[in-house]
């Protein structure tokens, strides 16, 4: 006979073993389920959710209290619910001729870099490609490692080459020119931009040019086409979709970025993250934060969809 | 291929390469720079050295909470995007995909400020309704790290699965193996490169993230890149020359290192492929 204790130890092993029991046979037939759920609430909750937060307080008003932003949905004496909607920081983003300006200059900013990365980065790609195997593997390093390295660093080490008595500067008055005045300048943004960036189009373009056949090019020679011509209506069309997804890459992240014209343009350059950045953070207001947030993402919303597009389409391909 | 570049196309290249280097090569030269003035040279010396091992606990507790914060964030990043990854590519159609296709896509091109913004309303709100969380700093940032990161680790997942040819998991099927047995011993083994890429991504991306941890955390919680920001915002400051040069010849090596054991392994395994073929 067991004693009582005992039989309660044998049935808590018991009920052990059976939640142990259904538990594997619950992963045995729903392990799917979990395998696309835990990712799906992860970004419903963390990525989908906030951005309802944003649209939000931007139809908000802002007041002195903590947080900063009344409530849509207000009680009325008589328990009936209003809902308040302002429209006034959108009329005020779309009057007041700072934020517009903003807005055109970023747009022009990111498309001149955009151009800029292209110029550069296209001659590159193509000699990568080009280039014999062992090359082409240091080459593709050497264009990967900063990419590693740390991108404020980066933007900081243009800091100390652009400074009115850096590097640049101090070749220039050596050989005989005036110093120019480069930081806090457009200049020195398109360059940290260009810096920052370039990879971003290198890579996608040599990823589309190796890919390609290159037979084309000698078939157009024999045919007796001038080098230009066969660049302009061979090469370029065969490499259009990798010139449209590393500008996208380039231009998308650009029109919202904050550090390089914040450390490199300073007051004098506009652009849409900077203002969005500075409105939250020192001016405190977050309703008109969120509606420079929610009209950043109204001029980035086709680009970005256009660049899933083409990621869909390349992951189908494969 | 042949091996003979045009003129315009080695200048190019050189051009290209000059202007990655030149600037982080600069850095690494002023490092040394005895003057407190970074751009103007005043002689050899060690002394910004001395100052950042010796004298600047504050930096070395920021470098501590970035690590956590990105060693956590590159676990759970490889975790979710392999588990999102699989689900993409082998689990055809199901309802809800389009919406998970761009919710794991989107983080990638996002704009910062607005990723950061959107985090922090939430994290704001969250707080108010269930008091969780019920301060900012190292779990919050690290939340927002594996958002962002979790969509990196998924598109290396993806490419790597629909490039993987099926037939050992076709075989292990065919000798009785169930589902998630075929998926435990013979997918994700076969994975592991890819997740391991993965981490190291993550782990990267987290490091190098100011805009969105400056966002999100709150007082008392200053990463890395949080504290370097603040000083070079004021202008160049030697100190900081120091530490970009310990961070890159660390990351440099790091990368190199990752470099050579991949190129190694590639040529193993050719080697390992041409005699099995021979024999």
């Amino acid at each position: 006979m067991s004693t009582p204790a005992e039989t309660v130890v044998a049935e808590q092993i018991t009920t052990k073993n059976r939640l142990v029991h259904r538990l594997t046979h619950f992963l045995q037939y729903h392990w799917r389920k979990l395998v696309l759920l835990v990712p799906f609430v992860w970004l419903l909750l963390f990525f989908l959710a906030p951005f309802f937060f944003v649209l939000k307080i931007s139809f908000a008003e802002y007041t002195l209290k903590s947080p900063p932003y009344t409530d849509l949905i207000q009680w009325a004496d008589e328990g009936v619910m209003q809902i308040r909607i302002v429209v006034d920081n959108f009329a005020y983003l779309w009057e007041d001729d700072l934020y517009v300006n903003t807005y055109l200059s970023s747009i022009k900013i990111s498309t001149i870099s955009t151009i800029l990365c292209l110029l550069v980065g296209y001659p590159m790609a193509y000699a990568i490609v080009r280039s014999s195997h062992t090359v082409k593997h240091i080459l593709l390093m050497l264009v990967i490692l900063p990419f590693w390295t740390s991108f404020l660093l980066r933007v900081y080490a243009w800091m100390g080459l652009l400074n009115d008595q850096g590097l640049i500067n101090d070749i220039l008055t050596w050989m005989g020119f005036e110093p120019l005045r480069m930081m806090y300048t457009h200049f020195a943004v398109y360059v940290g931009i260009v810096y920052t960036y370039v990879p971003f189009m290198i890579l996608p373009l040599y990823a589309n040019m190796e890919k390609l056949d290159w037979t084309l090019l000698e078939a157009a020679a024999d045919l007796g086409a001038r080098p230009m011509t066969t660049f302009f209506t061979v090469t370029l069309p065969m490499t259009l979709p990798g010139i449209i997804a590393g500008s996208l890459l380039v231009f998308i992240p650009a029109t919202g970025e904050f550090v390089i014209p914040d450390l490199l343009g300073g007051g004098n350059v506009l652009m849409i993250g900077r203002v969005l950045y500075n409105e939250f953070h020192q001016n405190i207001d977050w309703p008109v934060a969120s509606a420079v947030a929610i009209a950043l993402l109204l001029v980035l919303v086709i680009p970005m969809m256009l660049y899933q597009h083409i990621q869909a389409k390349e992951v189908e391909v494969k | 291929m042949n091996g003979r570049l045009s003129t315009f196309l080695i200048t190019s290249v050189c051009f290209v390469i000059a202007f990655l280097y030149i600037p982080i090569f600069m850095l690494i030269v002023y490092s040394f720079n005895y003057s407190k003035l970074v751009p103007v040279w005043g002689g050899f010396s060690v002394r910004w050295y001395e100052k950042l091992f010796f004298d600047s606990p504050e930096i070395w507790e920021a470098v501590v909470l970035s690590l956590k914060i990105a060693t956590v964030n590159a676990s759970f990043a490889t975790i979710l995007g392999t588990l999102a990854g699989l689900a993409l590519v082998r689990f055809g159609h199901f309802r809800g995909r389009t919406l998970f296709t761009g919710m794991i896509s989107a983080p990638l091109v996002m704009p910062e400020v607005i990723t950061g913004l959107s985090l922090l309303l939430l994290f704001i709100w969250l707080q108010n309704s269930i008091g969780w969380p019920n301060e900012r700093g190292f779990t919050t940032i690290t939340i927002a790290h594996i958002t962002f990161s979790m969509a990196y680790v998924a598109v290396i997942i993806q490419s790597r699965l629909a490039g993987m040819a099926q037939d050992l998991e076709e075989a292990a099927q065919d000798l009785g193996a169930k589902p998630l047995r075929v998926l435990i011993d013979i997918t994700l083994p076969l994975l592991a490169p890819g997740m391991l890429a993965g981490w190291l991504l993550s782990f990267t991306l987290s490091l190098d993230d100011l805009v969105i941890a400056s966002f999100v955390t709150g007082p008392g919680a200053t990463t890395l890149p949080i504290l370097i920001y603040s000083r070079v915002r004021l202008g160049l400051r030697p100190d900081i020359n120091a530490l970009a040069t310990i961070i890159i010849i660390v990351v440099a090596i790091g990368v190199l290192l990752a470099a050579w054991i991949m190129f190694r392994q590639q040529k193993q395994r050719a080697l390992e492929l041409k005699m099995s073929e021979e024999t």
